[in-house]
């Protein structure tokens, strides 16, 4: 059983209408551990990873970040979201920002930091995720490779304590995939708390310490890799594998 | 008629001092409306784009009855009813800007709304995403992008505006319409001073124009 979960989701429920999209979603996300969403389109994945950052609302249930509730009335929802960064499927960058500008601007208005310690910690972030020379170009001068690179560094410079990933990788031409898959890896590997949603079955496997599998709003299955993958427990998520592997 | 032969140049020779004294006032008018006007467009727009009843309601309705009736009607009521209720007296120049920022302001409002709404929402959702407050995303984030779409509406909407000055003339404000008509009442002439008039009005309107596409091509 986990000990101290830095997030703890209990039985939420979200419907857009009479459409139902989340029903009684409960897990708790240890600290460094890498959890994978998967399931078919519109099983609500999205949906879930939105409601960790309070992007989507949901109707009832709980969600606690390092223990404290998101609808505590106490809570303020951009503390919240300062510490859990993340990434879109479209990219999102500031189009009339430079790079440098998309990376410096959330730690200078929201952390208060000067433009020194902001862009000393950019270029830091830029080198790390091999885009030093793309510091002045602007958002529409890049691959989408790179546009989400810059995108996970200007994330990673609120210095949050979890990193959230909605599909980053399906927006991309297939020969991108891979330049960004390999920064999140690196991330993982230096004990990022991440919540992947993607349909990068190879990714889920090799870097998952948990894989959730969700249809039709609900979790069927939580395991670890090699039992979700090699030995399903559900018919469901069989059938789901056998048309993804 | 033979309009050449005709003109008579003394006319604009003799008022030349009264028609740039109405010029600059015409100039005053339009940039008090255009930058009061924009303010309240802005504030409205806001209004307008809120979920709350009592917030969208009350802006959709001043966005209908501003243009949804004459400008002239307008700067009427509001010189002879709100400006002299007010003040207890009429002021015309008073009137006249009041009169045309009310009714800018219904016009730029739908600009702002129509130029935010058409920013992306994966721009705010980035945003707030990074711990900003929805303040600080619409101000650093999707306002910037919008006012750079807004800009060839704005243009549009401040030309309108140095044209419909040329009503309040009817109040009596002495702006560069007033001193025309003025001048071709005093001398029953019409082509001198309405001609001369056209001219001013194209050389504000041009220069306004070409301002906003030096502004658009800056950004």
């Amino acid at each position: 059983m986990p000990m101290n979960p830095i997030i703890s989701v209990q039985g939420i429920h979200k419907a857009f209408g009479k459409n139902v999209v989340l029903q009684d979603i409960s897990i708790e996300i240890e600290k460094q551990e890498v959890v994978v969403v998967i399931g078919p389109s519109g099983s609500g994945k999205s949906t879930f990873l939105r409601c960790l950052n309070l992007l989507e609302s949901p109707e009832s249930g709980d969600i606690r970040i390092e223990g404290q509730s998101l609808f505590d009335k106490k809570t303020k929802i951009e503390e919240i979201r300062a510490e859990a960064g993340m990434v879109f499927q479209s990219f999102n960058l500031f189009p009339h920002k430079t790079v440098l500008e998309n990376i410096m601007l959330a730690p200078m208005k929201v952390r208060g930091q000067t433009a020194e310690q902001a862009k000393a910690k950019a270029l830091e972030l830029l080198a790390k995720v091999g885009l030093s020379d793309k510091a002045d170009a602007k958002p529409s001068s890049l691959s989408g490779g790179q546009s989400q690179r810059v995108a996970i560094a200007r994330a990673l410079a609120m210095e949050p304590k979890v990193m959230l990933f909605d599909e980053p990788t399906s927006a991309l031409d297939p020969e991108m995939v891979g330049e960004v898959l390999a920064v999140m890896k690196q991330l993982a590997q230096e004990g990022m708390t991440m919540v992947v949603v993607t349909h990068e079955m190879g990714f889920a496997r090799e870097v998952g310490d948990r894989i959730v599998f969700m249809e039709q709003g609900k979790i069927v299955e939580i395991g670890e890799p090699k039992q979700l993958f090699e030995a399903p427990q559900h018919e469901r998520t069989k059938a789901f594998l056998s048309k993804v592997l | 008629m033979c309009l050449v032969s005709d003109f008579n140049f003394h006319i604009i020779e003799d008022y030349f001092s009264l028609f740039m004294e109405g010029t600059i006032l015409t100039i005053e008018l339009s940039i008090a409306g255009i930058i009061l006007g924009s303010l309240l467009g802005l504030a409205i727009a806001f209004g307008n784009m809120s979920r709350r009843w009592y917030l969208h309601l009350p802006t959709q309705g001043y966005i209908h009855l501003f243009r949804g009736t004459p400008l002239l009607l307008q700067i009427l009521i509001v010189h002879f009813g709100l400006v002299a209720q007010v003040l207890g007296r009429t002021d015309a120049i008073v009137a006249a800007i009041v009169a045309l920022a009310l009714n800018s302001a219904a016009y730029t409002a739908e600009i702002f709304r129509a130029g935010i709404q058409s920013i992306d929402k994966g721009q705010t959702e980035a945003a707030l995403s990074l711990g900003m407050t929805r303040g600080q995303a619409m101000r650093h984030i999707v306002l910037p992008q919008a006012i750079k779409r807004m800009i060839p509406a704005f243009g549009n909407e401040f030309i309108v505006l140095i044209k419909d000055s040329s009503l309040v003339a009817i109040i009596t404000a002495p702006e560069l319409m007033y001193w025309t008509r003025s001048a071709a009442a005093q001398y029953s002439k019409v082509w001198e001073p309405y001609l001369f008039a056209a001219l001013v009005y194209l050389v504000l309107t041009y220069s306004m124009s070409k301002l906003l596409k030096f502004v658009e091509r800056k950004m």
